[in-house]
């Protein structure tokens, strides 16, 4: 995923886009990188050449990398830490007798 | 391909690097050192030193003009591959260097440097690229000496990266490993049809190769540790995972056994297998001359930079047409 830079890039560069691949039908897409290009359309082209020259993919979704809201890493704690205690949402957590087999 | 691990100057190097951690805040650099410590990864958005982040954008980027410039010497080949098979293999092989330059300019980019900043700084000379693009490819059997020696030389510099602490850069040394192989696969198989197939001329012109190419090759893996300051700061970063040159030593054990496969010899007279240490011994490298190609005075220092400061010119209008087509598209979609 990349960070957006602090100062505006100039005008010359084409905007970044970030590259999904999907490998095989049946799978998700997956990210994969980004890279510069014109349009959406370009980008698909780009995409194409850059990340699937070796049949890599059977599908390619781009997005704008400015259209991509992510968590801050600062937030880490405050997000993903109160699931640390919740361990009853985890099957390991329940005892069950050795007679009921696999359960 | 590839990248030497350290290009600047011995003296450069020693004034970068080291005491950082003073200036930064204590909080934020011991949890970054807990990280590090424990071999985790460091994304773009995590807090990082400024000059962990320095040196990441340098290293990246000249692994990416490496790959880039690296196109131009092979490239010349393209028209005068001997037979439409080894022109399309190399045609393939020049296309994937093209993707590994993409694939870092994109890494180097997660830390906040734009892609114009990095191909500027190339083409007015203040970024370096690996020093060995600056010597020239006289004759075919260049082309498979680069595939097998450079990069092999690459992939034993850049297996260890796939580690690096820095997760975009990881991830995108793990894509460029695994088109690697093919690199030296072809180079190599290419100079054994001469070798077992070819006339004495095409014999001679491979052994001449090896010889012009072999201790170049040696020098990629940077300078000896003893002389390589920046080595210690990377390698406590996870940046480096193995030194210049235990690298290079790995690069002579595994290269000697496939030259005699080849039927070729190196040109190091003090080249032998040493029982005791269980490695290869060879003969000193000329640093002079590496570290004047280095500063730019190599062979074809100039005529690279020129090449590519060139095709980037003519490249403008394309650049220019394809934001003008993407804009017009926009106005008539918000027009409709």
């Amino acid at each position: 995923m990349t960070q957006k830079t602090e100062s505006a890039p100039p005008l010359s560069e084409w905007p970044l886009w970030e590259i999904f691949v999907r490998s095989r039908q049946g799978l998700e897409h997956k990210h994969c990188g980004s890279l510069h290009a014109s349009d959406a359309e370009h980008a698909l082209q780009m995409a194409r050449d850059v990340y699937t020259r070796r049949q890599e993919g059977v599908s390619i979704w781009v997005i704008p990398s400015r259209s991509i809201t992510a968590s801050s890493p600062d937030d880490k704690g405050e997000l993903f830490d109160p699931a640390n205690d919740k361990v009853y949402r985890h099957p390991t957590f329940y005892t069950i007798p050795d007679e009921v087999g696999h359960m | 391909m590839y990248t030497s691990p350290t290009m600047t100057t011995p003296a450069a190097s020693a004034q970068a690097g080291t005491n950082i951690a003073p200036i930064e805040p204590p909080e934020k650099m011991q949890a970054f050192d807990r990280v590090i410590d424990a071999d985790g990864r460091i994304e773009p958005q995590d807090w990082m030193p400024q000059a962990y982040r320095k040196t990441l954008v340098r290293q990246i980027s000249q692994h990416a003009h490496s790959e880039i410039v690296g196109m131009l010497p092979e490239g010349n080949w393209i028209s005068r591959a001997p037979s439409l098979k080894r022109k399309a293999i190399l045609l393939a092989k020049v296309q994937d260097e093209a993707g590994h330059g993409l694939y870092l300019y994109s890494a180097a980019e997660t830390l906040g440097v734009s892609r114009d900043s990095m191909l500027d700084a190339l083409h007015t000379g203040r970024a370096k690229y690996s020093s060995i693009f600056n010597y020239p490819t006289l004759t075919w059997a260049d082309v498979g000496v680069i595939g097998w020696l450079v990069d092999g030389a690459a992939i034993m510099n850049q297996t260890p990266l796939c580690r690096c602490s820095y997760g975009p850069y990881a991830r995108a040394m793990i894509r460029v490993c695994k088109e690697e192989s093919f690199h030296q696969r072809q180079g190599y198989e290419s100079l054994l049809v001469m070798m077992k197939e070819g006339t004495q001329a095409q014999q001679d012109m491979v052994q001449d190769a090896v010889n012009r190419w072999w201790w170049k090759c040696l020098a990629m893996f940077g300078p000896p540790d003893s002389e390589s300051p920046n080595s210690e700061q990377g390698m406590r970063w996870g940046i480096k995972r193995i030194s210049n040159d235990d690298l290079r030593q790995r690069f002579v054990d595994a290269t000697i056994p496939q030259a005699a496969v080849l039927g070729v010899s190196v040109p190091d007279e003090d080249l032998k297998w040493n029982e005791e240490r269980g490695h290869y011994d060879f003969g000193p490298i000329d640093w002079d001359e590496f570290w004047a190609t280095v500063n730019g005075n190599g062979p074809c220092n100039k005529e690279r930079l020129a090449t590519r400061v060139q095709a980037w010119r003519d490249g403008q209008w394309v650049r220019d047409a394809a934001m003008a087509s993407a804009q017009k598209k926009r106005e008539r979609e918000q027009a409709a």
